[in-house]
């Protein structure tokens, strides 16, 4: 088992089906009524290939939820097309866990919305939790557990709803930096082996540039797409190598400029 | 070491770092520290009332003192008709308590289900709460007349409405989080209300519940004091014979046992439930 995804320079040459499994084009989202309301997305158009790691950055106001939202089908657009192509499971800053549901009873809740006999749960929950290293800890509720292993249950319960495409909305903002840098690794791997398609709202621009196949940029008030960056670093890769610091520097210029564009 | 290897150690050993085992104290020393300050606070009122006893503020037959009350208590609870009034009580009050506990329910699920429901009956469910049951037995008792319907009638007045206030705040305070969560897992209406939204409210539901019992059990004792039922033997109607009767040792035992009983029902049901809702989602002090 390796680590080493194909860079996207091999894969011109060595090309493999393109499916797209997410695509917007021209969605807009209002809040509220059309004359007061906030307009929260604007023209946005964004199209998302099946097995990509997408990262979606922006300062406050960028409408990041908005968009998860919609792709998740909780929303709908005030107007543009949307389209998505397979199962998509949303995961929150706070793991969202319930608190009153130990580990395992928390991902047998997906298995029985996902209509899985009662009989067969609890092994099920057992295998998605050995995925994300956390078997030991099955039977402990949400708050004997730390944020960083809260979040691998949360993405436990996440791939026991069979999502293909995972929506995540700034998952490891709360963490500190050491257990952000190890699950950075985690979920490198778990969606290699799963072969996920993945949408990682942050605001941190140097894990999205450790984490993302390409960086989608988003402007603020209204949200708008402004910019992508590809990140044609190979993987694994490693949150201080200077490669990741490179496209972060760019993208973090290109940031500032959209942050100061606010200030007149 | 390979990769794989690498991140396995690493998430073991913060997984070690976070989860430190913490200490417990031993079963007897919990036991001695959530009852030594019962017993003070108890011989505390003991010790005043005899003091008081002593200073012969009252005579003696109208103002007892505790050792000639405990004797008569111990008396008392050898004989059949105080058990038999004891269950006689507890029937009403389980009917009572548990007509409300589906009426308040009911109420307050539609309260929070219905924008409607909620602007004609909100506010009035409060009202009901900050009315005093014994107002109602005069309507009651001329419209059932001296009948357990009449005395059923007002202990749901009585408890319902907490009930349902329990159920009300409890919902309307679940973080909407919770919703986006069970909406996102695909759980929609039934499905959102039994496995988000109604565990979520628990913590308010039970201290409703809690409420409620100390309610019902309220107008049960006012009811049984003017609702008096021919024939039929309960604590209320003990307590007023032994009035009738300028009987003070066994007004006063009728007393410590309708004391007794509410803190027992309180503490074996009520408080041990919050205890385990609450301990469950890691909320509460270890309280004994």
């Amino acid at each position: 088992m390796t680590l080493v995804h194909e860079p996207t320079a091999e894969a011109a040459t060595n090309p493999r089906p393109i499916e797209t499994v997410v695509e917007l084009s021209n969605v807009s989202k209002r809040h509220g009524s059309a004359r007061s309301g906030v307009v929260a997305l604007d023209g946005v158009s964004l199209t998302v290939q099946r097995g990509e790691f997408v990262c979606l950055v922006g300062a406050s106001g960028c409408g990041k939820t908005t968009l998860l939202s919609l792709i998740a089908g909780l929303d709908q657009p005030t107007s543009g097309e949307l389209r998505v192509a397979g199962r998509t499971a949303l995961m929150f800053q706070e793991s969202a866990l319930l608190p009153w549901r130990t580990a395992v009873q928390n991902v047998e809740l997906a298995l029985k919305l996902g209509g899985v006999p009662r009989r067969q749960r609890r092994s099920e929950a057992l295998e998605f939790l050995r995925l994300v290293h956390l078997s030991d800890f099955a039977d402990k509720s949400p708050h004997e557990l730390s944020g960083g292993m809260r979040q691998r249950v949360a993405l436990a319960r996440a791939l026991a709803q069979r999502a293909d495409i995972l929506l995540m909305d700034e998952p490891f903002g709360a963490l500190d930096a050491i257990t952000r840098d190890v699950l950075h690794d985690e979920l490198e791997r778990v969606v290699h082996e799963r072969k996920l398609t993945v949408l990682f709202v942050t605001h941190n621009v140097r894990e999205a540039s450790r984490l993302g196949d390409r960086i989608v940029l988003l402007s603020s008030h209204p949200g708008r797409v402004v910019a992508g960056f590809d990140v044609p670093v190979p993987r694994p890769r490693r949150i201080e190598s200077p490669e990741v610091s490179a496209i972060a520097a760019t993208v973090t210029e290109r940031l500032r400029e959209e942050v100061r564009r606010h200030a007149r | 070491m390979h990769a794989e290897q690498i991140i396995d150690d690493e998430l073991a050993g913060l997984d070690r770092l976070d989860t430190a085992d913490e200490q417990r104290s031993s079963f007897a020393f919990r036991v001695w520290s959530a009852l030594w300050p019962k017993m003070a606070a108890i011989g505390l009122v003991l010790a005043i009332w005899q003091f008081v006893v002593w200073r012969e503020w009252k005579k003696i037959y109208v103002l007892p003192s505790p050792a000639m009350v405990w004797e008569r208590l111990v008396d008392d609870i050898g004989t059949v008709e105080l058990w038999k009034a004891v269950a006689a009580t507890m029937r009403r009050a389980v009917l009572g308590f548990v007509i409300s506990v589906v009426i308040g329910g009911t109420v307050g699920l539609a309260v929070t289900a219905s924008r409607r429901v909620r602007v004609a009956i909100g506010s009035l469910i409060t009202g009901l709460q900050t009315m005093p049951s014994i107002a109602w037995f005069p309507l009651a008792i001329l419209l059932f007349g001296l009948t357990e319907t009449a005395i059923s009638f007002v202990v749901v007045l009585g408890a319902a409405p907490s009930i349902a206030n329990g159920v009300i705040g409890g919902i309307d305070s679940v973080p909407p989080l919770l919703r986006r969560v069970g909406r996102s897992m695909g759980a929609r209406s039934v499905a959102l209300y039994r496995d988000f939204v109604v565990p979520a409210a628990m913590p308010s539901v039970v201290s409703g519940l809690k409420q409620g019992w100390a309610f019902a059990w309220r107008s049960l004792m006012a009811g049984e004091l003017l609702v008096v039922i021919p024939g039929t033997q309960t604590i209320g109607t003990r307590l007023q014979f032994a009035r009738e009767l300028s009987d003070a040792e066994g007004v006063i035992a009728s007393m410590a046992i309708i004391l007794v009983i509410g803190i027992l029902v309180d503490s074996l049901v009520f408080s041990r439930l919050e205890r385990h809702v609450l301990r469950r989602r890691g909320l509460g002090a270890d309280r004994a």
